[in-house]
């Protein structure tokens, strides 16, 4: 599965959103599961997912679907593969 | 009756447990760290200054218990320091059980003479690094949904004590941060508490004035100085799943010191 895939898996699992929303083009508190409380949830699985550590920076820069993408690729994921 | 767990208590209930221990060179750390890898705690010891006592605590708890330890040289007031400490955590062991949030510096000035200097170090180390500390090892313990949280505060950071406001005011604000995390991290699995150890004999007491040290030892109902071994045993409990219904309590332990 590819990078991007697996990243959306993630955000549709711990943030338990229903297959209707569009993760490719969710933001912070475009819904209501993806708030300060979902969001510390949602770093939790991807750093298990993709077995990293985020700097607390980078937790708060999270700010978007495409952001997290760009996050993975600093800490060295290939988020083409 | 009671059940087999109670009458037959585990001598090892933390094994395969991860801690990291802050400030673990000596003192109160050193036997915390001590006492976690007795009770089959995997532990990381941290400290800024002192690496060969860390580095010869590691191999000795190593060798005496059979269990893994790292060891760490890392300013508690460096964000990014303590960062790289919970990067090795997640690199080496991939879970956080237990963090001893120990490492703390004195900063003893009358009012008048409290330097800007002193300020920002104090509260750097004993509260900024403390926070820090805590929020790296929520994540980690958040996926596990488990662990303790233990804040190392001191009695004068609930009663005060002249020529101490800075380490006073550093103290009782670890004291606001545990009471705050207690409630935000319950959700979560992960208790957090403090202990307030009273007059501890430790290497910060023993240039202390005779006189001044007579006066202290007057001021506690047991008549002695509590031993870092002592405190240590109450820090675990709290690490423990002996005190799996306690959070958010500041733990004294202090043998009836008055102040």
């Amino acid at each position: 599965m590819s990078t991007r895939n697996r990243l959306i898996n993630v955000f549709r699992e711990s943030l338990e959103l229903p297959e209707t929303i569009d993760i490719s083009n969710l933001n912070y508190q475009d819904t209501e599961r993806w708030d300060s409380v979902g969001h510390l949830t949602l770093v939790a699985a991807i750093e298990t997912e993709f077995d990293v550590m985020l700097e607390t920076n980078q937790v708060i820069e999270m700010s978007s679907f495409s952001k997290a993408l760009e996050i993975l690729n600093a800490l060295g994921i290939d988020v083409n593969a | 009756m009671p059940s087999e767990s109670m009458s037959t208590p585990d001598r090892r209930p933390l094994l395969g447990l991860v801690a990291v221990v802050t400030g673990a060179s000596r003192g109160i750390g050193a036997a915390t760290a001590s006492c976690l890898a007795a009770r089959g705690a995997n532990v990381v010891l941290t400290c800024q200054h002192n690496e060969d006592a860390l580095v010869n605590s590691a191999v000795a708890l190593e060798a005496a218990h059979g269990i893994s330890a790292l060891a760490i040289v890392a300013d508690n007031a460096d964000e990014s320091q303590v960062a790289t400490v919970y990067r090795a955590v997640h690199s080496k062991f991939k879970r956080l059980d237990i963090l001893v949030n120990n490492a703390g510096i004195l900063g003893d000035a009358m009012i008048g003479m409290i330097t800007q200097s002193m300020l920002d170090r104090v509260f750097a180390v004993n509260l900024s690094g403390a926070i820090n500390n805590m929020q790296l090892a929520a994540r980690l313990m958040r996926r596990n949904g488990r662990g303790a949280i233990i804040n190392v505060s001191s009695i004068m950071g609930i009663r005060g004590n002249p020529g101490q406001v800075t380490y006073c005011a550093s103290k009782a604000g670890l004291i606001g941060a545990t009471l705050s995390a207690a409630k935000e991290l319950a959700p979560h699995g992960i208790r957090v508490n403090a202990v307030a150890p009273g007059y501890i004999d430790t290497d910060l007491i023993c240039g202390l004035d005779p006189v001044l040290h007579a006066q202290r030892i007057a001021s506690i109902c047991v008549g002695r100085p509590g031993s870092a071994e002592e405190v240590a045993r109450a820090i675990v409990f709290l690490a423990s799943d002996e005190a799996s219904y306690i959070t958010g309590q500041v733990l004294g332990v202090d043998g009836g010191m008055v102040i």
